[in-house]
């Protein structure tokens, strides 16, 4: 995903960023999300980090550094009014209970039932897991921002998995450089052109059915 | 007094094959001074319960990794050390991963005195095969349980002579579980104080959990600079 062009991922996060609603309880995973806040107005929602920190600010400037205040990228961030800390375990329970409004992750596929698979590549170790089941299966909503498809054209959104999951029937918004779905009571629905983008491309880039929220009649 | 003059000494007891719990995300919070005298004290087949196992170059728990002493380490995320990767891949080491949450949660009831908890997390995926899965309220959960250890070595801003300890920001994390799920807690700190300076509000980590206390030598800026933080 780092390797994407810059215009692409801020295409994606900024139409992300538009999902977030004022006072949300947002965790942003790495990557693409991470571009989240620039597109947001300062203060409007609170950054949740799983390693223990609700409401913090941008990464300070190196001679402001504090060592010991990270986000889970393992990021230097700063303190703001209203800043509070508290242990790894507090931390997932409130992501578990619903505590936390919105996450934004990553994704390696997402299936048009809202299954996501974000952490598992077969054929190599599998030695990573982090929060990504936790914030998955936890979030109050989730939003998946990822290119439409992999580099080589195949799509990421599928009717069925081929990646392991990491849970299921849980996304409920795809932001891709393309389009803008939901998925709605497990089915997948297109809600938005990104700007200058066909319906067509958007079909021809997808691998899984899907309805579209202008159309008289839902696709086949 | 739970004081101890150095970190080597605060380790007596602690032998082959046991389980070892170190706190920290990253080096942030990893007691890097206690890390140091276990590799100095040369116990081997450890087992390491920990959300990851250092960072590359030796730094943090990787270094005790190098040494050839882990045996199995318990976690959440080690794909960010490919010097973790390659033991993996040689054999030498084997590793348990489970979701962060539940990793941090199966301390917490380890300290708690609990067996077990069900959980969403990870039901339906790889990391429930073998566990036992039940619906409850129509939702798929995962039997997950406890972790304890023979030791854990945590790391705080502050202790008392008691061993009342505070942590600095995000420094917290696992240490507040992983001081309360050892059979003997080590911590390693900052600063010092006398009992009754640390104001009783403040305090994270009650002293019953916290055995013996050392002053740390190795602070996570001797061992990362900021331009490496801030990469």
């Amino acid at each position: 995903m780092t390797s994407v062009r810059p215009s692409v991922r801020s295409v994606i996060a900024e139409r992300a960023a538009r999902e977030l609603r004022a006072g949300d309880v947002v965790n942003l995973g790495i990557g693409i999300p991470a571009l989240v806040p620039a597109f947001v107005t300062p203060g409007s929602v609170f950054l949740h980090s799983e390693n223990g920190v609700l409401g913090f600010g941008d990464t300070p400037a190196p001679d402001a550094v504090d060592p010991n205040l990270v986000n889970a990228g393992k990021q230097p961030v700063t303190e703001v009014p209203g800043s509070v800390y508290f242990d790894s375990a507090a931390s997932f329970g409130m992501i578990r209970g619903g505590h936390v409004d919105v996450a934004v992750i990553g994704a390696l596929q997402v299936s048009a039932r809202g299954d996501i698979a974000n952490w598992a590549v077969p054929g190599k170790a599998v030695l990573g897991v982090g929060g990504a089941m936790d914030l998955c299966a936890g979030a109050r909503r989730l939003v998946v921002t990822m290119t439409h498809t992999e580099k080589d054209g195949r799509p990421k959104i599928v009717e069925e998995l081929s990646l392991p999951a990491t849970a299921f029937g849980v996304v409920d918004a795809v932001v891709t450089e393309l389009a803008v779905f939901r998925v709605v009571e497990g089915r997948l629905v297109l809600v938005e052109l990104q700007p200058g983008v066909t319906l067509a491309e958007v079909r021809e880039k997808t691998g899984a059915a899907f309805e579209w929220r202008d159309a008289p009649t839902p696709e086949a | 007094m739970k004081v101890r003059d150095s970190a080597l000494a605060a380790l007596d007891g602690l032998r082959d094959g046991m389980t070892v719990m170190v706190g920290g995300f990253g080096l942030v919070g990893a007691p890097l001074t206690l890390i140091d005298a276990l590799c100095e004290h040369g116990a081997r087949d450890l087992t390491i319960v920990s959300n990851n196992l250092g960072e590359p170059g030796g730094k943090g728990l990787s270094r005790l990794l190098a040494l050839g002493r882990i045996r199995r380490a318990v976690g959440s995320y080690f794909t960010s050390n490919p010097e973790v990767v390659a033991a993996v891949e040689r054999g030498e080491l084997e590793v348990t991963l489970l979701p962060q949450g539940t990793l941090a949660e199966a301390i917490r009831a380890g300290g708690a005195g609990l067996g077990g908890f069900f959980t969403p997390v990870g039901a339906g995926t790889l990391l429930a095969e073998g566990k036992e899965q039940r619906l409850i309220d129509g939702r798929l959960h995962v039997l997950e349980s406890p972790l304890r250890a023979d030791f854990s070595l945590v790391r705080a801003w502050r202790a008392d002579g008691l061993g009342n300890l505070v942590y600095d920001k995000t420094q917290q994390n696992f240490n507040p579980a992983m001081a309360a799920a050892g059979a003997v807690t080590v911590a390693e700190v900052d600063e010092l104080v006398e009992v009754g300076d640390l104001p009783p509000a403040t305090i994270h980590t009650p002293h019953l959990y916290v055995k013996r206390v050392v002053r740390a030598q190795v602070r996570i800026t001797d061992v990362k600079s900021v331009e490496e933080m801030l990469r």
